[in-house]
């Protein structure tokens, strides 16, 4: 069906200037329009534009994107305008209608159509007003906003003529709010005006209101001036009820990144009770996995560039878990029941682990690729973007999350993982091979963070200084949420997200950020088991 | 096994005893080895090196507070940095006041970043600070006043161990965050800089610098006898008992969250006070002390000197600044490792320190018999945050 209609629009296209041309006065209009432009007179000029631009000729676009370039010549000896190309020493002259080579030239034998600031901007609106007629509709709707910014009167009926002629009605949307902006600004009759304030309320988006707003002042006419006031109330309305979801969207967006940086700290801090200030070292070196694995497949495998994020996701599990394994085989093994010397010592690595990676990849930041199915966005209405790489990091988070909570609560490595840190020697007594264990949840946890560091690679600078930036966030998370529960991880790092974006507008980004830690500081010394406190046996240990 | 019996003998106050003399000694010594010695001479000290123990001073006042609190009543803070700044940037206002018009701008009310940010004039909370008096107050007062504030909340909810430690850790990275902001009106990214000079004295002469420097030997002196007086005392002793077993001591009916508080302050106020000498001779305070890693370093001094002891705090303060000036002077890239390195090792295979390795291999060299020449803390197991727990569980 889709094909069918683009054909019929197809031939309506080719139709197009056989139907204007069959108005041949309309044809010789042009020809003499297109001959003032050859004028001294700037205001001629200016004129000339918006009445070849009101034609809606498909030539027209030509004509005035040659005097846009500043191609457009008159020859000297006639007079006539030309379209002048250079071709090494000469000029080659066309048709400035037709398009048809009719002669060389020298540079002498020419006068170029000036232009100036003024006619440029008059010109790329009525470029965008001609372009309405393009057969690409991402190129329409874009003309569309050019025209929605000039407000040229004279282009009106190109308006009207591309409106008639739409079918797609996210174009037609934004030909409608070009219309009535147009309208809003330059129609003589104040009901047409109120009726195009009417029409722009549909459109709540800043652009719109920033319009509103200005017209406020200027409209002389007491009903239409009510019209506007009423209609920038709605957009106004509109555009706050955005703005929330705007905030929602982008507090989920910075709670999942830190559910993923915190996902695994609550596996060796919550459920194992290691303080592991390296935490934040394994999510960089996640990151540089990332970035490893983009750069072999570029050099040996290009076609798969596009899903090397894909790849990266085991690859760094596996990298961050092994060194995990390797630091708790090593160093927190001797120091499991003094968590001061955990952290100082975990703390020493972290520098290690950091000043390691500078020295292999230097101290710049190392570009990772985003592939071409995580750029771009979701385009909802009131400038409101939903990015494609936040959803994806938004969906991975909460899928990390929950083959994680499963893999706890169900699997059998869970139940041992569980039955270690809850009575060590029980455990042992069954059998369980609680320093083995120990190893293994230690990667775990370090596995995760290696994930989330493939996810940060996408959004953030992949520095050696990477996980730091997280580390104070991820504990907050954690000892927010209540220690040795997932489930408070997950409340505890999207209510932070978005209590962080919802303080961002009034307190600004930094500010909002102390008030944020401030206000975790107070909460964990009024309830330091966090928001969900462990309840039975658990609560004692 | 119950913490080693009291100790507080004159065997214990031999270290004491090396520690005040050494101090007085440097105090001393540094000052006229610069100012009387010629500079043709090999005995004289050049002025960058009075100024660069000058710093080694602050630091190891700084490392004594540390260890005030968490050698002696295992409370560790990853904050302290912050106090330090505080201070420092107490002493840092009035410095810029001093500066007066000789400014870039030249204007006589205000300091140059705030010409440069178009301030009309002095925030309220920058009145005062004119007078030394007042600076000195305030950089006692506030450190104390946060450090109150922290610990009322902290302690009275009886927040410990590691959740403490991580949010001293988010107060100083909070703090930093918020200094770093250009409206809190305290310079920003750049800090505060350019003194000029202090009481009048010009701050680049030698003859200042010197005096600064028996400054911070005094305060070190007098920082390092408070603690001993208060470690040695009852209180010291109800301290450590709360280091060691905090339930019991409150079962045993101390207000074990008012000891705390106290020792909390005196230590914010002594770190404040060592910013507060800092800043004047290394020329600038910006927001970076206030950096979370900064804290982190200054446990590690402790640690490395023997924490518990005092004078291994000092020790540990000289020992890992002279490695730091030393390293990133020479081999810059090898610091963070040989830092990194550092935190491992004397966690693993050190856990008294410097300190307590020398005076147990004394010990073995007399015979084993002798405990006085103890580092004043009870066996490893005692240092573990969970060891006191731990036995009172085992005891219930």
């Amino acid at each position: 069906m889709p094909s069918a209609l683009r054909h019929l629009l197809l031939c309506l296209m080719l139709a197009w200037p056989l139907l204007t041309a069959a108005d041949g006065a309309m044809a010789d209009d042009l020809a003499a329009l297109v001959e003032s432009l050859g004028s001294n007179d700037f205001a001629a000029k200016a004129q000339a534009i918006d009445a070849i631009a009101a034609t809606g000729d498909e030539r027209a676009e030509r004509v005035l994107a040659a005097m846009m370039a500043g191609d457009l010549q008159a020859r000297r000896d006639d007079g006539r305008m030309v379209v002048a190309e250079r071709k090494g020493q000469v000029f080659v002259l066309r048709d400035p209608l037709s398009g048809a080579e009719i002669g060389e030239a020298k540079r002498g034998e020419l006068r170029q159509a000036t232009i100036n600031n003024r006619l440029r901007a008059q010109l790329r609106g009525a470029l965008g007003a001609l372009t309405l007629l393009s057969p690409d509709a991402d190129k329409r709707a874009t003309a569309a906003n050019a025209v929605f910014t000039t407000r040229d009167g004279e282009l009106l009926p190109v308006i009207d003529k591309a409106l008639a002629r739409e079918s797609e009605g996210r174009v037609r949307a934004r030909l409608e709010r070009a219309q009535a902006a147009t309208r809003l600004v330059t129609a003589e009759d104040p009901a047409i005006r109120a009726a195009a304030a009417e029409t722009l309320a549909g459109f709540p988006d800043q652009d719109v209101r920033s319009l509103l707003t200005g017209r406020l002042q200027a409209e002389p006419d007491a009903t239409a001036r009510a019209a506007v006031e009423e209609a920038l109330g709605k957009v106004e309305t509109k555009i706050a009820l955005w703005g929330v979801l705007a905030n929602v969207f982008q507090g989920l967006s910075l709670g999942s990144v830190l559910l993923l940086a915190a996902v695994g700290l609550a596996i060796t801090f919550g459920v194992m009770g290691v303080i592991n200030m390296a935490h934040g070292e394994m999510v960089m070196l996640g990151a540089y996995a990332t970035f490893v694995v983009q750069s072999l497949i570029l050099t040996y495998a290009p076609w798969l560039l596009d899903v090397s994020v894909l790849i990266a996701i085991p690859a760094a599990f596996l990298v961050a878990g092994a060194v995990g394994i390797l630091i708790e085989q090593t160093i927190i093994r001797h120091l499991y029941g003094r968590p001061l010397e955990t952290l100082l010592a975990t703390w020493g690595l972290s520098l290690i682990l950091q000043q390691a990676v500078r020295s292999l990849f230097g101290p710049s930041n190392r570009e990772v690729i985003s592939p071409p199915w995580m750029s771009g966005a979701i385009e909802i209405s009131g400038g409101l973007a939903l990015t494609y790489n936040r959803i994806a990091i938004i969906v991975f988070s909460l899928a990390v999350f929950a083959v994680l909570t499963v893999l706890i609560r169900y699997s059998s490595f869970g139940l041992r993982i569980r039955a270690v840190t809850q009575n060590r020697r029980m455990a042992g007594s069954m059998g369980i091979r609680t320093q083995r264990m120990d190893a293994m949840t230690f990667g775990l946890g370090s596995g995760i963070a290696g994930m989330a560091g493939v996810a940060l690679s996408q959004i953030d600078n992949v520095s050696p200084n990477l996980g730091q930036g997280y580390i104070i966030d991820s504990f907050m998370v954690v000892v927010f949420g209540g220690v040795g529960n997932l489930m408070g991880t997950l409340v505890g790092a999207f209510s932070l997200g978005l209590v962080n974006k919802f303080l961002e507008p009034y307190a600004g980004a930094v500010l909002g950020k102390i008030i944020v830690l401030v206000a975790i500081i107070l909460f964990i010394q009024k309830r330091p088991q966090g928001i969900f406190a462990p309840k039975g046996r658990a609560a004692e240990t | 096994m119950a913490p080693s019996a009291p100790r507080q003998s004159l065997t214990a106050s031999l270290p004491a005893a090396i520690t005040l003399f050494a101090i007085a000694a440097i105090g001393v010594a540094v000052p006229v080895l610069n100012l009387m010695v010629g500079p043709e001479s090999a005995l004289h000290v050049p002025t960058y090196m009075v100024s660069l123990i000058g710093k080694y001073l602050c630091y190891a006042l700084l490392a004594l507070s540390v260890d005030l609190i968490w050698g002696y009543c295992g409370i560790l803070s990853l904050g302290h940095g912050a106090f330090f700044a505080l201070g420092g940037y107490a002493m840092g206002m009035h410095l810029m006041r001093q500066i007066g018009e000789r400014g870039v701008y030249g204007n006589p009310d205000l300091p140059d970043f705030m010409v440069f940010l178009n301030w009309k004039e002095l925030p309220w909370y920058w009145h005062g600070f004119d007078s030394f008096a007042f600076a000195v107050l305030m950089v006692m007062a506030v450190p104390g006043a946060l450090a109150f504030l922290f610990g009322w909340f902290a302690f009275r909810s009886r927040v410990t161990g590691v959740y403490l430690s991580i949010i001293s850790q988010a107060m100083t990275f909070a703090l930093m965050l918020a200094f770093f902001r250009n409206d809190m009106g305290f310079g920003g990214n750049n800090g505060l800089t350019d003194f000029k000079d202090i009481l009048g004295f010009n701050l680049q002469a030698d003859g200042t610098r010197a005096a600064l420097f028996i400054a911070s030997a005094v305060a070190l002196l007098l920082g390092y006898l408070l603690c001993r007086f208060i470690v040695t005392s009852r209180l010291g002793k109800v301290l450590i008992a709360v280091r060691d077993a905090e339930s019991r001591t409150r079962f045993l009916g101390y207000r074990v969250e008012y000891y705390k508080l106290f020792v909390f302050v005196v230590s914010a106020v002594m770190a404040g006070i060592a910013g507060a000498l800092y800043v004047p001779q290394v020329g600038i305070i910006n927001p970076s002390e206030f950096a979370p890693a900064n804290s982190i370093e200054i446990v590690i001094w402790v640690a490395v000197g023997g924490r518990g002891t005092l004078h291994g705090a000092i020790l540990g303060a000289f020992l890992v600044n002279y490695a730091k000036s030393y390293l990133t002077g020479a081999v810059p890239e090898l610091w963070l490792f040989a830092l990194g390195a550092l935190f491992v090792a004397v966690t693993l295979f050190l856990p008294k320190g410097v300190v307590g390795a020398a005076s147990a291999a004394i010990r073995r060299w007399r015979g084993g018999t002798d405990p006085g020449l103890g580092t004043g803390l009870g066996t490893g197991s005692d240092m573990r945050l969970g060891g006191g727990k731990a036995r009172e569980a085992a005891a219930e």
